[in-house]
């Protein structure tokens, strides 16, 4: 029975502050919570999900699978033995032509160049609007895409097995800062890079991790955290280790080309990010579709739309307008230049890193334009929404706290505090590459209307 | 209206927990220059006192913050508003740390016994679920908790083997700490379960000023013992008591349970003996419940105290009118007076986004104001902790100015913050005459028609 009656109780109160002073008048201890009313229009919803039975333990089920995850990286392979024919793939939920963004078209565009489907831009951009190829979105792939995201059957993917729970995913290579096609840009330079990283980086890699066998993502990542990355905006730390792991390995599959590929790896601080982010995939694809829970299990956006993705309600899409960065813009740009919020790499937050990592990263936060006290302010705020602590992602300046992991829908509509989300902005015209980075808030309507549609799905 | 220019301003959003605003909102009108002023949560009962105060409010939701007021100068009235409300201390402002924003934060946090639900009732669930899920004991004090939902908290807490009190419970005391409106109670014998607040504070302060301590008082809610939903935290509530070696003696205080609830507690194996103070027409009233747990301890029963009214109506009265803040008192007083127009200003009714009438005396002065020569006010005023730090300072000159004969009953006991002899002196001084027995005052009260 309850020892309740032992001793005065130690309390935690929730609501009207007279209650808590009246308690420390007494002298007994309490905890108390900074209480605010839900997001307008939630309480039913959110009662209804609340009550419904499974949630709890779907919810621990669900946050377990996608922590234990042990993502390797196995390969690279090319995308056209995962993609079907005629089809590309883009960043974030469900978009067509008439909706996408300059960056997302541009990049549409310089795929449609770089496998020779079109003459010019002109007539790539007609045919793109003709429907001459399929987009899907990458996350219906089994695949994520930083910015636009855009993969066509030519591009060498990174392969990461979940050696846990089975999964697989796939994210294509980086090709640096910049005018890059992930941000839109598809000017002669840029097919050239694509064409080199065809032709020359992809066998090399191929080769490479061959020798090399399975490289341990969840160990690499683990010790990047530790050593200043939050791994979205900061790789640095884990694109070094990656290069560690590889250079031995590229000597002897590629001696010709082998320090041209080197020299591009150690030339892109972001290298490790896309094989970061299919690792992200491969874990929280390991925790989709259990009935009943409130997780998220991606966030996504396509340059108009940022959607949302719930383990419990398999991979229908919940979106609202994509917002626009604040941060800080390089050269010249300006907030004008920037197109609204885009990209896949919001998988690092959805799976525990990224923005929720920002504590571990104190580098990172001049370039997203704050101070280490906002790092760690974001960082802690972030175990308000979600379900664990990271046994593996630590912050060695929380006392290595696991990082926060797994958000609720149901603690988003309660505290009312949106997922922190770092990342790179693109130029609003298609073309002009990246402009700059920062930080992004989620649109409030994704998350609500996922809390609408997990309280209709209970009978 | 008077003239004076007035502002009404909407922060969308906003939120401050009710008692804070009526802080505020005193803290205001006695500024010099300051005709009215409300700050509060825009809910429907708000919004109508705003208006009936000649308020003109612009469409706002409940989850939105209204500053109204009429002064000489309004900029600097709200300029003042809003120093107050960030000067509301707030737990986020002790320390650097992020505060938890839900109970399930906290909880995560360290070592906890017992969470205090005291949110606006349509959120309270959300709240005693999460303490639940984390095996903790929770105390709702909260109304507006639907019966289905308050049956789904207490099935989910037998599996979780922890106690559920309330919804709607405002007051339990656990080992001398006092939640909610909770009296300071001498250590003893007698442990309460109660399905009443103000019943249990009635019963345990006259056990109290005759000498009887308390060992614990659980509530339960009053609907616990109800068929919906089947007495679970009062039958779990009596089987702590008798496992807790500090208790002698159980009494239980409720409306009378439903027939298969009753069979459910008879049923029950306590080795404690129990006294059921069972409320309701033909039913003892909370004082003779009091004097049936001492008789059963083998205590003599005192006399209760009172302090009788230096002055008389002003003209024979005919009616009596219970402006109560305590359910079952009102209830109890009613039955007892035989007749009158009875208002229970802590129904849920007129407690939407305003405190509790323990705390905010405001709609009773206006009631008090209402009252005539020929009425018998009939009132309770409750102390303790987290009840109104000086009553008597907000009631006492509305009393005095009535025309009315006014008739008190003073629920508290000896070692209360407010001072209860201060307290008792100062309503009988306004002309009230003052009982320590809602019973006794009640009886007295009908002898003056």
């Amino acid at each position: 029975m309850s020892s309740l009656l032992d001793a005065p109780p130690r309390v935690i109160t929730v609501g009207a502050g007279l209650l808590d002073e009246a308690l420390r008048a007494q002298a007994v201890p309490t905890t108390p919570v900074a209480w605010r009313p839900p997001l307008p229009g939630t309480a039913e919803d959110l009662a209804r999900v609340l009550a419904d039975p499974r949630r709890h333990e779907a919810n621990e089920w669900a946050v377990a699978r996608l922590v234990s995850a042990r993502p390797h990286l196995v390969g690279v392979r090319r995308a056209s033995e995962v993609l079907g024919p005629g089809v590309f793939l883009h960043a974030g939920p469900p978009i067509t032509w008439e909706r996408a963004s300059g960056p997302m078209r541009g990049a549409l565009i310089g795929a449609m160049l770089l496998e020779d489907l079109a003459a010019d831009e002109h007539d790539a951009a007609d045919r793109l609007a003709a429907g001459a190829v399929a987009l899907r979105p990458c996350h219906e792939q089994a695949t994520v895409g930083p910015m636009a995201g855009v993969v066509s059957p030519s591009m060498w993917l990174f392969e990461v097995r979940d050696d846990e729970h089975g999964g697989t995913a796939y994210c294509s290579l980086n090709e640096g800062l910049g005018k890059v096609l992930r941000y839109g840009a598809y000017g002669p330079e840029v097919l050239e890079r694509l064409r080199w990283m065809d032709g020359v980086l992809g066998p090399a890699l191929a080769g490479a991790l061959e020798r090399t066998g399975p490289i341990d993502l969840r160990w690499l990542m683990a010790q990047a955290l530790q050593m200043g990355d939050e791994l979205h905006n900061r790789n640095r730390a884990a694109t070094s280790l990656l290069l560690r792991e590889l250079a031995p390995a590229v000597v002897e599959a590629a001696p010709s080309d082998a320090a041209a590929v080197l020299r591009f790896i150690h030339g892109n601080d972001h290298f490790f990010l896309n094989a970061g982010m299919a690792a992200a995939k491969a874990a929280t694809d390991a925790a989709r579709d259990v009935p009943g829970s409130s997780l998220v299990v991606a966030m996504a956006r396509n340059g108009t739309d940022f959607g949302i993705q719930v383990s419990g309600l398999g991979g229908r899409w919940f979106t609202g307008p994509a917002g626009v960065p604040d941060g800080l813009y390089l050269g010249s740009y300006g907030p004008a230049d920037a197109n609204p919020d885009i990209g896949d790499s919001t998988i690092t937050e959805t799976s525990g890193v990224g923005g929720f990592a920002m504590a571990a990263s104190p580098a990172i936060v001049r370039f997203v334009g704050g101070e280490v006290a906002d790092a760690v302010r974001a960082t802690r705020s972030m175990y308000e929404i979600t379900l664990a602590e990271h046994p593996a992602f630590q912050i060695p300046g929380l006392g290595f706290r696991g990082t926060p992991v797994g958000i609720d829908v149901t603690l988003v509509a309660r505290t009312g505090l949106l997922p922190v989300v770092n990342t790179g902005i693109a130029g609003r015209v298609a073309g002009t590459g990246q402009v700059g980075a920062g930080l992004v808030e989620p649109p409030v309507e994704a998350f609500t209307s996922a809390l609408r549609a997990l309280a209709e799905a209970i009978k | 209206m008077n003239g004076l220019p007035q502002a009404v301003l909407v922060r969308r959003g906003t939120y401050h927990d009710s008692v804070t605003l009526m802080r505020v909102s005193r803290a205001l009108s006695e500024l010099p220059g300051v005709h009215a002023a409300m700050v509060a949560m825009a809910t429907e009962l708000n919004v109508s006192i705003l208006r009936e105060m000649g308020f003109g409010v612009p469409e706002a939701d409940p989850g939105d913050l209204v500053i109204a007021v009429r002064a000489r100068d309004t900029d600097a009235a709200v300029e003042e508003a809003d120093r107050q409300l960030t000067a509301a201390p707030r737990p986020e402002e002790n320390s650097g740390e992020q505060p938890p924003l839900t109970t399930r934060s906290a909880a995560a946090r360290g070592p906890a016994d017992l969470v205090l639900v005291s949110t606006p009732g349509e959120y309270a669930f959300f709240e005693a679920l999460d303490a639940v899920e984390a095996g903790l004991n929770v105390m709702i004090f909260s109304d507006g908790v639907t019966v289905e939902r308050e049956r789904l908290l207490k099935e989910r807490a037998e599996a979780r083997d922890v106690l559920v009190m309330g919804p709607d419970c405002g007051t339990a005391v656990i080992a001398g700490a006092g939640l909610g409106f909770a009296n300071v109670l001498t250590p003893g014998p007698v442990g309460v379960v109660a399905a009443s607040g103000t019943g249990a504070q009635q019963v345990t302060c006259l056990l109290d000023r005759a000498g009887t301590g308390v060992s614990h008082v659980l509530g339960v809610g009053g609907r616990d013992l109800s068929a919906e939903v089947g007495g679970l935290s009062a039958r779990r509530a009596l089987r702590m008591l008798d496992d807790d070696p500090g208790t002698e003696l159980i009494v239980l205080i409720s409306k009378p349970p439903a027939p298969e609830v009753a069979r459910a507690i008879e049923a029950l194996p306590l080795r404690t003996p129990v006294v059921r103070a069972l409320l309701g027409p033909g039913a003892p009233d909370l004082t003779e419940a009091a004097e049936q747990a001492l008789r059963a301890l083998g205590r003599s029963v005192p006399e209760w105290p009172s302090w009788p009214a230096w002055r008389g109506g002003r003209a024979t009265p005919h009616r009596i009118r219970g402006l109560y803040a305590g359910g079952t008192l009102s209830v109890e007083a009613a039955a007892v007076a035989g007749a009158g127009e009875f208002t229970d200003f802590g129904d849920d009714a007129y407690t939407r986004g305003r405190a509790h009438p323990m705390i905010d005396p405001a709609l009773r002065v206006e009631a008090l104001g209402r009252a005539a020569e020929t009425d018998v006010v009939l009132m309770d005023v409750v102390l303790g902790h987290g009840a109104d730090p000086d009553p008597a300072a907000s009631l006492a000159h509305p009393i005095a100015r009535s025309p009315a004969t006014v008739v008190l009953a003073l629920i508290g006991t000896e070692g209360d913050p407010q001072d209860l002899h201060r307290q008792a002196g100062a309503f009988r001084e306004a002309g009230a005459a003052v009982f320590l027995s809602n019973a006794q005052a009640a009886r007295h009260a009908r002898s003056l028609l």
